[in-house]
């Protein structure tokens, strides 16, 4: 085991390079930084030299990004457009969108996993049709047009819950966005887990544990469902990255000053080192999500071992 | 109330004692798209305590379902026992609660699974599925299960019991496999153990290891044993009686040597002659002719007839009762006695 979590970790290197890099040419190497910056304006001569020496411009595209890696190993993640430190923006919009995240995963667990499970025991009745045909909803609908139907009736007509969330982003807050982002992956999580869940009641484990003389609940919580939940794990786990991705229309609607806000801020003022240091943040956390799921997958299934 | 159930469970001295197990014209049907399925139509068997029952037939003769049905794990739906009773120690089990019967499974019926790969939890330690039939039938604290397991699996000679009782099923081998699912059977030492093909997923030599081991706990235990197979070679052995089934009915039933001497009925008779022979050698195989029947339009008549080689006009109209042939046996079809006598 702790050589797999070492082999995974190096893995993780290339991995790292390669995203980032990649995101670091579609930024700083297409088109020229300096036009951009300002904007309308054609800039002063000296100046853009000024600016492109600063920035190493005039130096191959693999070495600028060898500097910028090296500032960020340093904790250095270079300056947005209004001059403020990029980490400083890391360290405030980042506990904010994983408050969201953890909202939101929480409700797509919970919720979709139970909803899952009950429509699967309950396969071809009412309840089973009524979940599979509003997630089917749920899934065809993009999550802006929820997010702005749901802000307008609960937020701003009934007022039950605040339009926006408030300084400081608070639970309580959250849960309205946190429920819009979880929407289209509970919907999936749900279908998942009763698919799932309706396979693993006509195993032949199962029967065994009938004839056994077991009680049906603990055939249940003891025998089935933790076969069942094997594949539903691994799509939660994977589906914290996206769910931080998917933060980014979210947080726009309920004006939250989170990752997403950051990074549509730094397109907006064409501030590559704010969006390649987020997204650098993003990529590392997306990594270490999926070695977590791995790691769980072989904790759940002994037939997994990891050499 | 309780006084009559009193009596009518205790036999009357002087009447013959009652079977452990007496399955009395059982029916089950299977509701699908395509129509009702019966699967078993008029099932009539029983055993005692010690006794070994074969019940022998092809895929689809129902005789796992009829089983399961004694066992009380048929999904119900899509199955239905529209008639019948399944007298088990004298009380009827179809009339009892979900609750009565869960109790009645595993401490005094037990069943063995054909593939035991699939039939043992993959995520859950042989140990903890051992140990289980202690924690929920007898309240057993996980270490004392755990004791208990490890002693099981050294019953059944599992090499090395306490070092592997933590393993998982895919880590054993298939004949180990099966001598866990045997143990789990007889955790909580049942009166009746049913084996639904306990042999077919395994290797010929690992076939007759685990047979003699389950026939030799059948002795020391006393228990009945309702075997399930398709297997004539393993029959042979280990059976007293033997129940030939064919679409749902009992076609022949009677003592083991009988059958093998002189089988009463047409069908039986087919599946001794397609035994490859050492005698016949180089010859080719007899084959019953056709194929079972669809269980949802079973044949009218005799359903045997249209693979019969003696069918009559007779055997396409009317059901064969099962005849007596001598005291111990019965034969459903119209010319047993031409069967026995050729």
């Amino acid at each position: 085991m702790g050589r797999y979590v070492i082999r995974r970790l190096l893995q993780m290197v290339p991995v790292f390079i390669g995203t980032t890099l990649l995101i670091f040419v579609m930024v700083w190497g297409l088109g020229d930084p300096v036009a951009a910056m300002f904007g309308d304006r054609t800039p002063d001569p000296a100046t853009a030299a000024q600016i492109r020496l600063e920035f190493h411009l005039n130096d191959p595209l693999i070495q600028q990004y060898w500097i910028y890696m090296s500032h960020v190993f340093e904790g250095d993640f270079g300056k947005a457009w209004n001059q403020q430190p990029v980490t400083e923006l890391l360290k405030t919009a980042y506990p904010v969108t994983l408050r969201l995240t953890i909202v939101a995963f929480v409700i797509e667990a919970v919720i979709g996993v139970a909803l899952g499970v009950f429509a699967g025991l309950r396969r071809g009745r009412f309840f089973d049709t009524g979940v599979l045909a509003m997630t089917l909803i749920v899934v065809s609908i993009p999550t802006f047009v929820t997010g702005y139907v749901l802000q307008y009736f609960f937020g701003v007509k009934w007022s039950i819950v605040h339009p926006s969330v408030g300084e400081g982003a608070p639970f309580k807050d959250l849960l309205m966005p946190g429920l819009v982002l979880a929407g289209v992956s509970l919907a999936y999580v749900a279908r998942l887990t009763r698919t799932s869940v309706a396979e693993n009641t006509r195993a032949d484990y199962l029967r065994t544990a009938v004839a056994k003389g077991l009680p049906r609940r603990r055939v249940i919580v003891n025998h089935m469902l933790r076969n069942s939940l094997i594949p539903v794990v691994t799509f939660l786990g994977t589906d914290i990255g996206n769910l931080m991705a998917g933060a980014l229309v979210t947080e726009r609607i309920f004006n939250i000053h989170g990752v997403g806000y950051q990074i549509y801020q730094g397109i907006v003022h064409t501030s590559p080192a704010t969006v390649v240091g987020f997204v650098t943040i993003l990529v590392i956390i997306f990594l270490l999500a999926n070695l977590l799921v791995d790691l769980l997958y072989a904790v759940l299934d002994p037939r997994i071992r990891y050499a | 109330m309780t006084v009559i159930d009193d009596i009518s469970d205790v036999p009357a001295p002087d009447a013959p004692l009652a079977p452990l197990l007496e399955v009395r014209d059982l029916h089950v049907e299977f509701h699908t798209r395509d129509g009702v399925a019966k699967a078993v139509n008029g099932v009539n068997y029983s055993v005692n305590a010690g006794e070994t029952l074969a019940v022998l037939g092809e895929s689809g003769s129902g005789k796992s379902v009829s089983a399961q049905a004694v066992m009380g794990i048929l999904d119900m739906p899509p199955a239905r026992i529209p008639k019948g009773e399944i007298l088990f120690q004298g009380r009827d089990m179809l009339k009892m609660s979900g609750e009565e019967r869960r109790k009645i499974r595993g401490r005094k019926i037990a069943m063995i699974f054909q593939d035991a790969l699939s039939s043992l939890n993959p995520v859950l330690s042989v140990g903890y599925q051992l140990g289980e039939m202690y924690r929920v039938h007898q309240g057993l604290s996980r270490k004392d299960a755990k004791a208990k397991a490890i002693e099981l699996m050294d019953r059944v000679r599992i090499p090395a019991a306490k070092e592997r009782v933590g393993d998982y099923p895919h880590q054993f081998s298939g004949g180990m496999r099966q001598r866990i699912m045997i143990a789990m059977a007889l955790a909580l030492e049942p009166e009746l153990i049913i084996a639904d093909e306990p042999t077919t997923a395994l290797d010929v030599t690992v076939q007759a290891q685990v047979m003699d081991l389950l026939a030799e706990l059948q002795r020391e235990y006393n228990m009945g044993l309702i075997l399930i197979t398709h297997d004539l070679g393993v029959v042979a052995d280990v059976a007293d009686k033997i129940a030939v089934m064919y679409a749902g009915r009992i076609v022949e039933d009677a003592p083991v040597h009988d059958i093998y001497a002189k089988p009463a009925h047409p069908y039986t008779k087919g599946l001794l002659q397609s035994i490859p022979r050492l005698d016949q050698k180089g010859q080719e195989l007899y084959a019953i002719k056709g194929l079972p029947p669809n269980l949802t339009r079973i044949p009218s008549g005799c359903a045997f007839n249209p693979r019969c080689p003696m069918a009559q006009d007779v055997c396409r109209t009317d059901v064969p009762a099962l005849h007596p042939v001598g005291t111990a046996r019965g034969s459903a079809c119209h010319f047993w006695k031409e069967t026995l006598g050729e």
